[in-house]
């Protein structure tokens, strides 16, 4: 996500902190192309507008001009103008807020196919791995087989779903309420039925519902590819029904995001999570500076630690370590690795959160899924002994796995060399920096 | 309703978006820097989108230097000329349906509109007194298959549905197989929707696509794209990559009644030259149109609203 509007970026960045002098008119030209940066991914020509002029009275002013690093000087302002565009000043207020007495209900709402149901349920398996359960209340009576979509999703995640199948929306609505404070349920998810921000009828029926069931969040499920409409569409929801948050959705496609810098802008309602896969794991929190060190192509080290962490403990982290300190490393604890860091993500997203790293990859860079799958297979088809010790390895072994694992003889010859390259490394920099996981 | 008088009124929003235009041509502005500053936001507030609207203000600022233009006016009369141009493809229009059975392979990211159109679509061709079958290929979606069911019920198709999981090629397999045994005019197939930059499925893609090949002789008689109407930039991603795993005989576009923008179907007919073949103006059944670029033109740069 954000990758075509980081080069851009990043290159009009890079050609201003070269210089040890920028002039008001190298300050113009790049302020041009920073606008056409943004409208070209989707920005909103008012939040584009308004960006690029403060970010330009905030650079003339205050002697930045003739500072000693003026372009690194510009670029840290147009961070700052990035974060305040994405999201509040508080991130508190990008969180979910609870009502005090059970059960929290919060409403889903948005455009037709932008993605309610499914992120009904991803937000609900988030909130049951946080220790809060969820009643689904299936209050789309429109789109055919909505309700049955909810219920299989409901399934899955293992979590009750209210239906009636037709009926009123807002009876539903209530009376899904009733039946989780009924049998005690902390919390409620309202799937809507997607409408038109235009359409008065339905989009009475919501503040009707919302009357009647009296949400502590209204989450409006935009898609992060919508283009110039994003802000009506938003405006057009939040005028009638209070929007307290935004879900933005497919951000795993090649999205310039231009929606993400809009709708904040354009209601003040923050952005509280992101979709980024089909799988119903693929939400996550939004953070609107991380986000925009990300866009800036500097890499985006919290979330790329916070999801490490995720993965470790402190005491798997130190055994580790020792391991590579004492070269003993194995081919077991290679494969271990491999499975853990799998578990994360993609390995592409993952590198691009590197700082300093999303810049210099090439520009179609992904990673050889294949190839992950093929040492995979290499590792599975040896031994134990093996794996402890890849020194026994010698040719009838080698030819053995290949077989075993559906490939050549010379990539496991290469897994081989790869693997004693990458031990000596570790233990080099394991000795240098004794911490070097999750800090 | 006439269908010009229908257009009209369901792209009121697209005329609100186009009204800044329409007043700028008025004011009778001199054609200096400004105006084109203007002119080009305009466009881009219409999701023209950059490269496009820089195409169209560079094209009709040389003509206005050549034929010596002096106000705003001028410059808006062509620019309505040029965007009817734009939109015009050749073989627009009415679907071709051949052979028989006839394979419509319907295609598109999620949450675009691919189940209801094939419903309205069937819906149409049941109309025209054809027998349609659907297939549903979306085998990944939860109740993907359940809600096509009923548009087929609403439609008075018949259809062929796989098992949740399913192999997508091996669904399409079997409702072509059926489709041929039981002689229907035409087989709709409706797919999971993908993100276009997800290279396994839209390999996915591909397999269904030779599974029609092998099956039917030759390419699927229409393959469309869907697109979501209120989509920007992403939806010439969305055009190229597609056309690029399966190649597009049209598109269709859907919302279009809740946009206030136009622009982006002059840029992607501009990129892929491939017609829009409907656009989607509503939920009822009977709100999917032909598209005609002459009416879409007329409609967002009339005066006065009549309908």
């Amino acid at each position: 996500m954000f990758d075509q509007l980081s080069e851009r970026l990043g290159a009009i960045f890079s050609r201003l902190s070269g210089r040890g002098r920028i002039g008001e008119s190298d300050l113009g030209e790049a302020m041009r192309e920073v606008r056409v940066a943004l409208l070209e991914a989707d920005v909103s020509l008012p939040a584009a507008r308004a960006f690029v002029a403060r970010v330009k009275e905030k650079s003339l002013g205050a002697d930045v001009l003739a500072s000693l690093s003026p372009g690194q000087t510009i670029v840290k302002i147009v961070h700052d103008e990035l974060t305040a565009l994405l999201g509040p000043a508080d991130p508190a207020q990008a969180r979910l807020h609870f009502s005090d007495a059970p059960p929290a209900v919060i409403m889903l709402v948005g455009l037709q196919g932008s993605g309610k149901t499914t992120q009904a349920a991803k937000l609900a398996l988030r909130l049951k791995e946080q220790g809060r359960r969820s009643l689904l209340v299936a209050a789309d009576v429109y789109r055919p087989a909505a309700v049955d979509q909810l219920c299989a999703l409901g399934k899955q995640i293992e979590l009750p779903v209210f239906e009636r199948g037709q009926g009123d929306p807002v009876a539903i609505a209530r009376d899904g309420v009733a039946e989780a404070k009924r049998i005690g349920l902390s919390t409620v998810l309202v799937d809507t039925a997607g409408r038109l921000q235009i359409d008065d009828a339905l989009m009475d029926e919501l503040s009707r519902m919302k009357s009647a069931i009296n949400p502590c969040e209204v989450l409006l499920v935009a898609d992060s590819m919508t283009g110039q409409e994003a802000t009506a569409v938003a405006k057009g929801f939040h005028e009638r029904l209070g929007v307290t948050g935004v879900i933005l959705t497919k951000l795993d496609g090649d999205t310039r995001g231009g929606a993400a810098l809009s709708i904040f802008d354009a209601i003040g309602a923050p952005i509280k999570f992101v979709g980024v896969g089909e799988r119903v794991s693929a939400l996550e929190p939004f953070h609107a500076d991380r986000m925009a060190s990300r866009i800036l192509g500097m890499g985006d080290a919290m979330t790329l630690i916070e999801k490490t962490q995720s993965l470790y403990s402190e005491e798997q982290a130190r055994s580790l370590e020792q391991k590579f300190l004492r070269n003993a490393f194995t081919l077991d604890d290679f494969l271990d690795q491999l499975r853990q860091v799998r578990k994360i993500g993609s390995m592409g997203e993952l590198l691009k959160m590197v700082p300093g790293l999303s810049q210099k990859l090439p520009k179609d860079f992904t990673v050889p899924e294949a190839e992950v799958n093929r040492v995979e297979a290499i590792i599975c088809s040896m031994t134990r002994r093996e794996r402890r010790d890849p020194a026994l390895l010698n040719g009838s072994r080698r030819k053995r796995i290949a077989v075993g694992s559906g490939t050549q003889v010379s990539e496991v010859n290469r897994l081989v060399r790869q693997f004693d390259e990458t031990r000596r490394m570790m233990k080099q920099f394991g000795g240098k920096r004794r911490h070097f996981l999750g800090k | 309703m006439s269908f010009i008088s229908r257009l009209k009124q369901t792209f009121t929003r697209a005329r609100d978006g186009f009204a800044a235009i329409r007043t700028l041509g008025r004011e009778g502005r001199p054609l200096d820097s400004a105006f084109w500053e203007d002119f080009g936001d305009l466009l881009v507030a219409a999701d023209f989108g950059v490269p496009t609207t820089e195409k169209i203000v560079s094209g009709l600022k040389t003509v206005a230097s050549q034929e010596a233009w002096s106000t705003g006016d001028q410059a808006v009369a062509r620019f309505r000329k040029d965007v009817e141009r734009f939109l015009q493809v050749e073989d627009g229009a009415d679907l071709k349906l051949d052979v028989k059975p006839a394979v419509i392979l319907v295609v598109g990211v999620n949450g675009s509109g691919k189940t209801t159109t094939i419903g309205k679509l069937a819906k149409r061709l049941r109309n025209e007194r054809k027998r349609v079958l659907l297939v549903g290929a979306d085998t990944f979606r939860a109740a993907a298959a359940e809600q096509l069911e009923i548009w087929a019920q609403r439609s008075g198709s018949e259809i062929v549905r796989g098992t949740d999981g399913a192999d997508p090629a091996a669904v399409v397999f079997d409702g072509i197989r059926a489709g041929k045994a039981r002689e229907v005019d035409v087989i709709l197939i409706d797919t999971a929707g993908r993100l276009q930059t997800k290279t396994n499925l839209m390999e996915e893609l591909k397999k269904i696509r030779r599974v029609i090949e092998r099956e039917t002789g030759g390419p699927p008689a229409q393959t469309l794209l869907v697109l979501d109407g209120t989509t920007g930039q992403n939806a010439l991603s969305q055009a190229r990559l597609f056309h690029a795993a399966t190649p597009l005989t049209g598109a269709i576009v859907t919302k279009l009644d809740s946009t206030a923008k136009g622009g982006i179907l002059v840029a992607i007919v501009e990129e892929l030259e491939i017609p829009i073949a409907f656009v989607g103006l509503g939920e009822d059944v009977d709100d999917l149109v032909s598209f005609d670029p002459t009416a879409f033109v007329d409609a967002l740069f009339a005066d006065g609203l009549s309908p």
